[in-house]
């Protein structure tokens, strides 16, 4: 994924940093508490959410099996439409293909839709390293392209800024970018959307190349749908003469009728809207002479990872996500941690559940992704296509401190153990004794009564973390077990 | 009936009052009560902390020691959870990895007829007033495994609502996790601890003295913070309360 992440802490020390940082830890609440209620209502509005969540989960599994099918298909279509399709195994092909494609138009400016995808591979340094400039047009995406920063969430990435900041980040960093920020800029909502309205129109009406993701993928019609709420999508979609789209191969539904759910469930999860504003759809190119949309098109089919993650039976189901982000707007972890502390373009459960999937779990940040939660379940309630995040959390756990099996570029091979999970394993299985002996668990027991008035009140070693923000119970005098032999069930004594 | 009652781990070694309430509310209501003593763990600590192979010989152990009652029942929505929802995935993960089903057949003894305690006294034996009486202002936190993973639902409100002298008052945020999680309270302190204090200053919010939940694992977390602040609230597992009676009244 993206080399900006490259050398971010495990998320227990990146937390650690967020948790202190109140502005931060307010601006998160305010936003996710925001959205979280909106959605809920929207949801409760349909009386069949539950099928819908139900047929969109099932459209994905029944797509994901037979995903070699469907894209052959897709290609087929997006070719006969007068599309181009390029297949990217991982990030540095696909960052090589666009930054080619983008070249041959001798253009050095090309203009964006905000999209997942090219933000997991890095897509805007590597272009400019080529001297090719990537201007981010949604709001949000822009915000964060002009503060010098990353995004920290799928739908808002700009969500852990507030107001005053997006002000001063306009005032300082537009000019060097294009049109400058008006004078005496105020940090009222509309007034900042202007000014980044009059930013960007400059830049759509110059562009020549348009970058963009995609939402869904009709195999059947080689069509491609971004769903947004501001514009700027369509007007990248429509205004430059060369549209190049990445797109994940996990985004392909089969048939057309397949987005009624989509375009049902999505909204009404991510922006607790009934609709999307915008909901774009272009299908290869079109005539010069006739109608708005790219002259020449290309799409690259990214898979990163993917089809690793496709081989896994338990971790797949992650490749459902349709990148709503009602499980970051959920998830207390999150809400106390924000987004950077994932190290990864995919944060909150998705994002604990995909990025040690799509790149492995040898780095520190990828281990530690796992047990970023604790296993709440609130996530899995509101993703609207049924993704266990508490299972494939668990199940990756497991691959944390045991190894086994994994799929790695397409080759089978065996996992060992992470390191640092010795002691752990070593307390796990000694408690795994005990536990399957009555007898030694009793007397452990007894051990600990007995011993109650020596314990201290704040632990050693990976206890002290608990002790150091909570007291310890009171350890009682007598086991349960104890009692309930004394006074024979509770029949002998008042 | 004659029900076994399963206790989990952490009650047993730690919070013995909540067995000794379970007995004596069951008792109350004419359900006699056995205590198996070669019940151990259920294993949902290893379970979830990525050790499912050591997780399997508990839940062998937890279907032998419990297969033959009629109902077990639990004072954990977490460890009831662990049973009805995970054994059988546990059971499947084996078949699938071609250990045979044996594991599978195992569990399917226990796994229909294991109840979290408010669920077997509203679905079984279909009361909502157990004849408590608890005078004081109480707050109730449903924990995300009794609420999202066995879906109990209003039932423990209910039960609550009809003990006499009880004033239930209104959590805010009651369906956020308190921030315990087992071992993740341990591997993400601070994330944990700062979900634990928010879990804490609602409850504070409401003017109870008490704040009751139907897991004591979730209370220890709770209650650990609440000590540390110095808030003067306690945490009451929910069997004490429905124990509690104007003859005996617990504190
Ligand atoms: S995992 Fe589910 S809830 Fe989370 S972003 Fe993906 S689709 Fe939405």
């Amino acid at each position: 994924m993206s080399g900006t992440f490259v050398g971010m802490p495990a998320f227990p020390a990146a937390a650690h940093e967020a948790v202190r940082n109140p502005t931060l830890r307010g601006n998160l609440r305010h936003a996710t508490h925001t959205i979280r209620a909106k959605r809920a209502k929207a949801v409760a509005e349909l009386a069949d959410w539950a099928e819908l969540r139900e047929a969109g989960r099932r459209i994905k599994d029944h797509t994901l099996r037979h995903l070699d099918r469907y894209l052959v298909q897709l290609e087929e279509a997006v070719t006969a439409a007068g599309g181009t399709v390029h297949w990217a195994a991982d990030a540095d092909e696909a960052n090589r293909i666009v930054a080619g494609l983008v070249k041959a138009t001798g253009e050095t400016e090309v203009v964006k839709v905000k999209s997942m995808a090219t933000q997991e591979i890095g897509l805007n340094e590597a272009l400019l390293e080529e001297g090719i400039h990537a201007y981010e047009t949604d709001l949000a995406e822009l915000i964060v392209q002009l503060g010098d920063d990353r995004p920290s969430h799928i739908l808002v990435p700009a969500i852990h800024r507030n107001r005053g900041e997006i002000r001063e980040i306009f005032t300082r960093e537009m000019r060097e970018w294009g049109r400058p920020a008006p004078e005496g800029l105020t940090d009222t909502p509309a007034e900042l959307a202007e000014a980044a309205r009059l930013h960007l129109r400059e830049k759509f009406l110059r562009a020549k190349v348009g970058i963009s993701g995609a939402n869904f993928m009709v195999a059947e019609t080689g069509t491609l749908v971004v769903v947004e709420s501001e514009g700027n999508g369509r007007m990248c979609l429509t205004l430059p003469e060369t549209l190049i789209s990445v797109v994940g191969i996990e985004k392909v539904v089969p048939t057309w009728r397949d987005l009624e759910v989509f375009l049902q469930t999505l909204p009404r999860s991510s922006t607790a809207e009934r609709m999307n504003p915008y909901t774009s759809m272009w299908t290869g190119t079109t005539d010069a002479e006739t109608a708005d949309g790219p002259r020449v098109f290309h799409l690259v089919l990214l898979d990163n990872g993917r089809t690793d993650t496709l081989a896994d039976d338990v971790g797949r189901q992650a490749l459902r996500c349709i990148r709503c982000s009602a499980c970051l707007n959920v998830c207390p972890v999150y809400e106390r941690a924000g987004g950077h502390a994932y190290g990864s373009v995919y944060p909150g459960p998705i994002g604990a559940i995909l990025s040690p999937q799509l790149r492995g779990t040898a780095s520190e940040i990828d281990a530690s992704l796992p047990y970023a939660s604790s296993l709440c379940g609130a996530c899995y309630e509101v993703c609207p296509v049924a993704i266990d995040i508490p299972e494939v959390l668990v199940h990756l756990r497991e691959r944390v401190v045991q190894g086994g099996p994994v799929t790695r570029e397409g080759n089978k091979a065996v996992l060992k153990p992470a390191k640092g999970h010795a002691a752990e394993r070593a307390a796990m299985r000694a408690a795994l004794w005990a536990l399957t002996r009555p007898g030694a668990l009793r007397t452990g027991q007894r051990l600990v009564s007995r011993t109650r008035r020596f314990h201290p009140r704040t632990l050693p070693g990976p206890g002290r973390a608990w002790s150091d923000s909570r007291d310890l119970p009171p350890v009682p005098a007598e086991p349960f077990r104890d009692w309930w032999r004394r006074t024979n069930g509770g029949r002998d004594t008042k | 009936m004659r029900v076994a009652l399963f206790l989990t781990c952490v009650n047993d070694t730690l919070y013995p009052d909540t067995g000794r309430a379970m007995v004596k509310l069951l008792t109350r209501l004419g359900v006699e009560v056995d205590f198996p003593m070669a019940q151990t763990c259920c294993g949902q600590a290893h379970y979830n902390t990525g050790y499912r192979h050591e997780a399997e010989p508990l839940a062998r152990h937890f279907s032998d020691v419990f297969g033959e009652y009629e109902a077990i029942v639990t004072p954990s929505g977490s460890c009831g959870a662990m049973v009805r929802e995970l054994y059988p995935r546990m059971g499947e993960r084996a078949r699938a990895e071609g250990r045979g089903g044996s594991l599978a057949t195992a569990v399917a003894s226990v796994v229909p007829k294991t109840y979290e305690l408010t669920e077997f006294l509203v679905d079984v034996l279909d009361v909502t007033d157990v004849g408590a009486y608890y005078p004081h202002r109480v707050t109730y936190h449903p924990t995300c495994h009794g609420l999202r993973g066995l879906g109990l639902g209003d039932r423990p409100r209910r039960l609550l609502e009809a003990v006499r002298g009880l004033e239930l008052a209104e959590l805010p945020g009651a369906e956020e996790c308190c921030g315990f999680g087992g071992t993740f309270a341990l591997k993400n302190p601070d994330v944990s601890a700062a979900m634990g204090t928010d879990k804490v200053r609602n409850a504070e919010s409401t003017g109870a003295e008490v704040l009751c939940a139907a897991d004591n694992s979730c209370l220890m977390h709770i209650g650990g913070t609440m000590a540390r602040l110095r808030t003067g609230m306690r945490p009451v597992h929910i069997a004490e309360i429905l124990a509690s009676t104007e003859e005996e009244p617990a504190s």
